[in-house]
């Protein structure tokens, strides 16, 4: 294997995983606070990119990726608050369907208003042949941006969650849900809240990763399985081992093209999948005793 | 096991009989090819029940038992073999001088040698037993969440192979399958001429299949069952090999879908790979939930409304939106199944003290 | 002649040494009690026994064969029964059903026989029922055979949860805090239960709060403390233990 092939593998890997990662976080924001896995999270990253691709021809782009994220972000409160925030203590079964049915919908809709081709968002800077020259391989700007917003998504994230009052609140919500509302924390807003950020942040990676992967109506439920593994690779709850773990798998499938082909790059991830859940369900860097005390 | 018990397997052939007569009466004969598709994937339907409401265990990968039973199947009896023969091979030649192969003309008139479709049916079963016994073993440790990832998991893992593999067609899966002839004059496949006699075999299936059902949810291995639903350490303590009972479960299950998926690719003539689709997986695991899950009159009925309205294309191309609508609003409202809706349980109290008073 | 033998058995959680070195005997037909404050490690030693838990180190001994490391499952068809201390009753399921899942290491109807209904299943069914009723009668509470279990009373709950364990015809029983929640009159009546249980030639291993329950029925108790074993003997020696004195009553000191 050549250094430029290596390095072009190296950031494929580094592109897919990043966003796999961010799709991961969106999990573990809405499973810290409730308990549940929102299996219409990849629905989320289809509809950022789908609804910006529409506003594109009516705007500037950087307004149409702003509305665009502004809109999926309203519209995971709107599931929340339709869906999920007037149930009492729904079993794990029954939430599972839930989302499923909402994903089904999601895409179903999308499949209605965009059709079943397959789009793409304009190329940042540059075309889709523009490169950059790193360590001697070609690489496209649009990694550079995928990357870097990415990257500023994570750290503002952590910032968030660690020093503002509301990110304070939510991360008190999912230690102790009940303590939380005893000091004045209203957990419900709390929860509607966990459901937007997820979509926020879902939708701009799928914005900023339009260009290179294209968009497509059922392009969601590849990426939330790809999303929930890395999230049990990290650790269900973990979103910084997420991070990691995106990176792991994103590499492990773009270096897999040169052994396996094409058609069973997918089974790669589901059998990652089924090894971390066979072998160490509580993630690489989980511990099986926290992850035994809390309730899936 | 008490007699009231068989009173609703009675019902449903009355049920079975009625319809197929009804539609002799209305001139729409041609519904029983749908009703036919309907009974099969029920077959699935009241598998899945018993593990998921008996045992308690999600498999949202079911559909890639009934690709498995169906391929297998389907390969066997379209593989021509006819070369190999010529060739000597030691298999074959084995296989042929026992009988065991069907030799026919194709379009062509040229010779066409394949596997007889009761020893590839056979076979197909046995390799899906085998593969749900050794999936099934790591993957019923697990519970929740991560259970419906796994299994969903290796339904998508089917679907790959299928899909990416020759000799299952690939996108355009197999076609063409023989009819299987299960006893002289007794065969399941399309021709017109035989609806009857198809509609009644692949209910009769089902009738079978819901008689070994209902005797082992009455059995003492269908109270261990419903004991490790209700709580499996107890059960556990209690002397249940819980993790055996589990597997076993799903494997009968699993067996249940791979018949299923035989008969049906016959009867059809043949498979694709949608079959092994994630979305045929959701809609099993929907109709079982929507049904209520320990309750499999519902599961069968629902199954067959929903089902046979989608088959009929009655949904269009909203089919698949219909089934998450239907999903959500359902586990939304009436989380214990349809037929466990409060208001029955009012409407029968309501009866039952108008009857006394 | 010890029927159980429980050596140096150690569980930790994290940091919580929860179980610490434990040893103790138990002899056959003797009615032995572990006593000792909240948090001292006597559900969790339970689990142990039933292997619910899994042992860090230390060996459990029944009738001189090792059970330490098997399933629950296993260690039931040794002959060891347990109850819980919450209550672990099948939901869906009437009291009768509840007992009948009780008599499983008892009878042997597999899936194919169940699947087919065979006639041996009928007389083993015939035979499941039966016992299970006597027991339901032995506990006085036949009358709620075809209620569904959880929606009982409590205290007729708790009896249901003792058929379901005697239904396995044990040689041992593991009691876990069986006079939690019942009044005076109530817990006269298990002590009563107890006895009976005992005469019937099962050993009986009990956890317990209820001192004037322990120190009417136990031929032994064992105290337990963070953990530790501070004390083994007679109900007597154990009421005057001055260590046992303070670790429930505290310092002389304020």
């Amino acid at each position: 294997m050549t250094t430029e092939l290596f390095t072009q593998y190296l950031f494929a890997g580094i592109t897919y995983g990043i966003i796999y990662a961010i799709v991961a976080i969106g999990f573990n924001i809405i499973y810290n606070t409730t308990g549940i896995i929102n299996f219409a999270q990849g629905e989320f990253v289809m509809l950022g990119g789908m609804i910006s691709i529409s506003l594109n021809p009516l705007m500037p782009l950087p307004l149409a990726i702003g509305f665009a994220v502004l809109l999926t972000t309203l519209i995971g409160a709107l599931i929340e608050m339709i869906f999920i925030r007037w149930l009492v203590h729904p079993s794990v079964l029954r939430m599972i369907i839930i989302t499923i049915g909402i994903s089904i919908l999601i895409r179903e809709v999308a499949l209605h208003i965009w059709g079943e081709g397959v789009r793409s968002l304009p190329y940042f800077y540059g075309n889709e042949i523009s490169s950059i020259n790193i360590l001697g391989t070609h690489v496209s700007p649009q990694v550079l941006w995928v990357v870097g917003i990415c990257s500023v998504i994570v750290a503002l994230l952590s910032l968030f969650f660690k020093f503002t009052p509301l990110g304070q609140e939510m991360r008190a919500c999912s230690a102790n849900r009940l303590a939380a509302t005893l000091c004045g924390i209203n957990a419900k807003n709390m929860v509607t809240l966990s459901f937007m950020l997820s979509a926020g942040i879902g939708a701009l990676a799928g914005c900023v990763v339009s260009p290179i992967t294209y968009t497509q109506y059922d392009c969601g439920t590849g990426l939330a399985i790809k999303g929930f593994t890395v999230a049990v690779l990290g650790g269900l709850g973990n979103s910084m081992a997420a991070v990691a773990a995106g990176l792991l798998l994103g590499i492990l499938e773009a270096f897999s093209i040169h052994i396996v082909p094409l058609a069973f790059q997918d089974a790669i991830s589901i059998s990652i999948l089924l090894l971390i859940l066979f072998i160490r369900p509580h993630g690489l860097f989980g511990s099986s005793e926290a992850a035994g005390l809390k309730e899936f | 096991m008490a007699v009231k018990n068989y009173l609703s397997v009675l019902i449903l052939i009355a049920v079975v009989v009625f319809i197929q007569l009804a539609t002799k009466a209305t001139d729409t004969s041609y519904y029983l090819t749908q009703l036919t598709m309907t009974g099969y994937y029920s077959l699935v339907i009241i598998g899945l029940c018993l593990v998921m409401g008996y045992a308690g265990q999600i498999s949202l990968g079911h559909a890639g038992f009934f690709a498995i039973g169906g391929y297998t199947s389907g390969a066997l009896t379209t593989y021509n073999l006819t070369l190999l023969l010529e060739q000597g091979n030691g298999l074959v030649s084995f296989l042929s001088d026992k009988g065991l192969l069907i030799s026919t003309l194709d379009l062509y008139g040229e010779a066409v040698l394949y596997v007889n479709p009761w020893l590839a049916a056979i076979l197909a079963v046995i390799l899906t037993a085998c593969i749900a016994f050794f999936i099934g073993i790591p993957v019923l440790k697990l519970k929740g969440h991560y259970l419906a990832m796994a299994t969903l998991g290796f339904g998508i893992i089917i679907f790959r192979v299928v899909l990416a593999t020759e000799i299952f067609g690939e996108a355009d899966g197999i076609s063409e399958i023989p009819g299987f002839t299960l006893f002289p004059g007794v065969c399941i496949n399309g021709d017109f001429g035989n609806r009857v006699m198809n509609y009644y075999i692949a209910w009769g299936l089902v009738l079978i299949g819901v008689i070994l059902l209902l005797n082992l949810i009455h059995s003492r291995v269908g109270r261990a069952l419903r004991a490790i639903h209700g709580a499996e350490d107890a059960a556990n303590a209690m002397g249940v090999n819980t993790s055996r009972y589990k597997l076993y479960t799903f494997v009968i299950s699993a067996v249940f879908a791979a018949v299923a998926g035989i008969f049906l690719t016959h009867y059809n003539g043949g498979i694709g790979p949608s079959e092994a689709g994630i979305m045929k997986s959701v809609r099993y695991v929907a109709i079982v939930a929507i049904g209520g899950m320990a309750c499999m009159w519902g599961a069968l009925t629902m199954g067959v409304l929903l089902n046979f309205m989608s088959l009929r294309g009655m949904f269009g191309s909203y089919d698949d939106a219909v089934f998450g609508a239907i999903m959500i609003i359902i586990m939304l409202f009436a989380p214990n199944g349809l037929l466990n809706l409060p208001v029955w349980q009012k409407i029968s109290k309501s009866i039952a003290g108008k009857e006394k008073g | 002649m010890a029927l159980l033998e429980i050596q140096k058995l150690n569980r930790r959680f994290g940091g919580l040494h929860a179980v610490n070195n434990v040893s103790f005997n138990l002899d056959q037909g003797m009615i032995k009690a572990v006593i000792g404050p909240n948090g001292a490690g006597k559900t969790t030693l339970f689990n142990l026994i039933s292997g619910n838990l899994p042992a860090n180190s230390g060996s459990v001994f029944f009738d001189k064969q090792p059970i330490h490391g098997l399933k629950p499952f296993q260690i039931a068809r040794c002959g060891i029964s347990r109850t819980y201390q919450n209550i672990k009753l099948f939901p869906g399921m009437t009291a009768l059903e509840n007992v009948m899942v009780g008599r499983h290491v008892r009878s042997k109807a597999g899936f194919l026989s169940g699947m087919l209904n065979l006639p041996s299943c009928w007389s083993e069914e015939k035979e499941i029922r039966k016992k299970s009723l006597e027991l339901l009668e032995l506990l006085d509470i036949a009358e709620f055979a075809d209620t569904e279990a959880l929606s009982l009373a409590f205290g007729q709950q708790r009896a249901v949860e003792f058929a379901r364990a005697l239904a396995s015809e044990p040689k041992i029983l593991l009691l876990d805090e069986p006079a939690a929640g019942l009044n005076i009159y109530e817990t006269a009546e298990i002590a009563r239960l107890i006895i009976k249980i005992q005469n019937r030639d099962i050993t009986v291993l009990l956890v317990e709060h209820d001192m004037s329950l322990v120190m009417d029925i136990s031929d032994e108790i064992v105290v337990l403390s963070f953990g530790e074993k501070i004390a083994e003997g007679l109900p007597a020696e154990i009421q005057k233990n001055k260590e046992v004195i303070q670790i429930y009553l505290g310092d002389d000191d304020a």
